[in-house]
């Protein structure tokens, strides 16, 4: 096992076939990494393809990026598109340069510098994992709530002015509601699959009965990009097909539009997600090799450079994604 | 490898601030949506969304030039890695995404109404 021992005339960087041979003028380790990343980039292109097939399939009642990912961290209720993502972007460009710093400190054989860059990134990582995870909390929870009709299309509530309306500033509560069945409250084999929303579709028909300024929205989009409102007794008739009340998202459906417009992000930032978090934890790995001097006697830090790869290709695939589905 | 390890320090910074002025760039077009770019079409794609995929790609090259340091492998390494992911990709892409418009098509002239 050549690539474990961690003497100074180690054979880290030799083929089997001997000193001499080097196939693309690179160690067996790195090409491999870099082949890694080939297949890795390749499976998410897959996967952004996928979500470009899905979006020209559904190209004229996509959800608009700009309404849904409309928070930022302490200021409630203010529509910020766009400045968290951006935030986020940030803080990952910058742990890949922490990264490359490291990666260039070890060239020079700078143990303390590398340490202290390697604590950087896994720092910035750390802080990119959470930001996603919040992300997805505010996806999950949703804002507004909206309605499916039986044919599966989903209608939001405007006012007159075409500004959303939230379920709750206009549904009525009416009595037959039923309780959530859950185990303190039922019997033992009674439970609900999901956690009833709400209000039901009666109450939401009620309340907009009862609101004759509320107009409904449909997915559709206009020629200017926006989407469509209807007039009052358009939007009463497509509400009467009402048949489930969405709020938030998941898996199977998600009060912002398309069901897979949720599915593509769970899963395509949710990937993302999981490979910046083993990055994560390869960093530290690493981090403590560092710190116990394995790659000092070695005099190679070549095992920083490697993960080095992957860090970047993480950060990457973040700009595509950033891309795909933040701003186009 | 063989060759002496100058500091790169400088490059580094020079290309973080390089990547952050492009995604400032970005986010204010994503806010602004300038309405002149929006509505354009060239080639089946509006202008905005040129610039977008354009500023991507220019990113993507700078980090895996810079930053995964491309720039100082051999040339045969270079194109092992990055000539079958474009090649890959772009017919990859061509397929689904021509596929997609046209079930779009479909979906669209058809009587059905279809939501999966």
């Amino acid at each position: 096992m050549g690539a474990t021992v961690t003497t100074a005339n180690n054979d880290e960087k030799t083929w089997g076939g001997g000193h001499e041979i080097q196939p693309l003028g690179s160690s067996y380790g790195k090409m491999m990494m870099w082949f890694f990343i080939v297949s890795d980039a390749l499976t998410f292109s897959g996967f952004l393809g996928a979500y470009g097939f899905s979006r020209f399939k559904f190209i004229e009642t996509w959800p608009l990026a700009d309404e849904v990912f409309t928070h930022f961290p302490f200021m409630h209720g203010v529509a910020a598109p766009m400045y968290y993502v951006a935030l986020m972007t940030f803080i990952l460009i910058f742990s890949s340069v922490t990264m490359v710093l490291a990666v260039d400190a070890g060239h020079q054989l700078k143990k303390t510098k590398v340490a202290v860059y390697m604590f950087l990134t896994i720092i910035g990582g750390l802080i990119f994992v959470g930001s996603q995870a919040w992300e997805w909390k505010n996806f999950i929870k949703g804002e507004y709530g909206a309605v499916e009709t039986a044919g599966g299309s989903l209608l939001q509530f405007v006012d007159k002015d075409g500004k959303r309306v939230a379920l709750a500033d206009f549904a009525v509560k009416l009595p037959e509601q039923r309780e959530a069945l859950t185990r303190s409250h039922s019997t033992w084999f009674m439970e609900d699959a999901q956690s009833l929303p709400s209000f039901t579709v009666a109450e939401i028909q009620a309340g907009f009965k009862a609101h004759p300024e509320v107009l409904i929205r449909t997915e559709k989009l206009t020629a200017e990009k926006k989407k469509t409102v209807l007039s009052r007794e358009e939007s009463e008739k497509h509400l009467a097909t009402a048949k489930y009340v969405v709020e938030g998202a998941n898996l199977i459906r998600n009060e912002y539009g398309n069901k897979l417009f949720a599915d593509f992000f769970f899963f395509i930032t949710g990937f993302h997600g999981f490979h910046v978090f083993s990055g994560v934890i390869i960093n530290i790995i690493i981090f403590f090799n560092v710190l116990l001097g394995t790659y000092e006697k070695r005099r190679s830090y070549e095992m920083v450079e490697k993960v080095g790869l992957y860090w970047h290709f993480v950060d990457l695939v973040w700009v595509f994604v950033f891309t795909v589905f933040y701003l186009v | 490898m063989s060759h002496e390890h100058v500091s790169n320090t400088k490059r580094i910074w020079f290309v973080f601030g390089l990547l952050s002025a492009v995604t400032i760039v970005e986010v204010i077009l994503g806010i602004y949506k300038p309405h002149a770019l929006e509505f354009t079409h060239f080639v089946g794609l509006n202008l905005l969304n040129w610039i977008f995929y354009i500023l991507t790609i220019f990113k993507a090259y700078y980090i895996v030039w810079a930053f995964m340091h491309m720039e100082g492998e051999k040339s045969s390494l270079r194109w092992s890695v990055v000539s079958p992911v474009i090649f890959l990709v772009l017919y990859l892409l061509f397929i689904l995404l021509t596929e997609g418009h046209y079930i779009y098509g479909v979906f669209k002239d058809s009587t059905i109404k279809w939501n999966f």
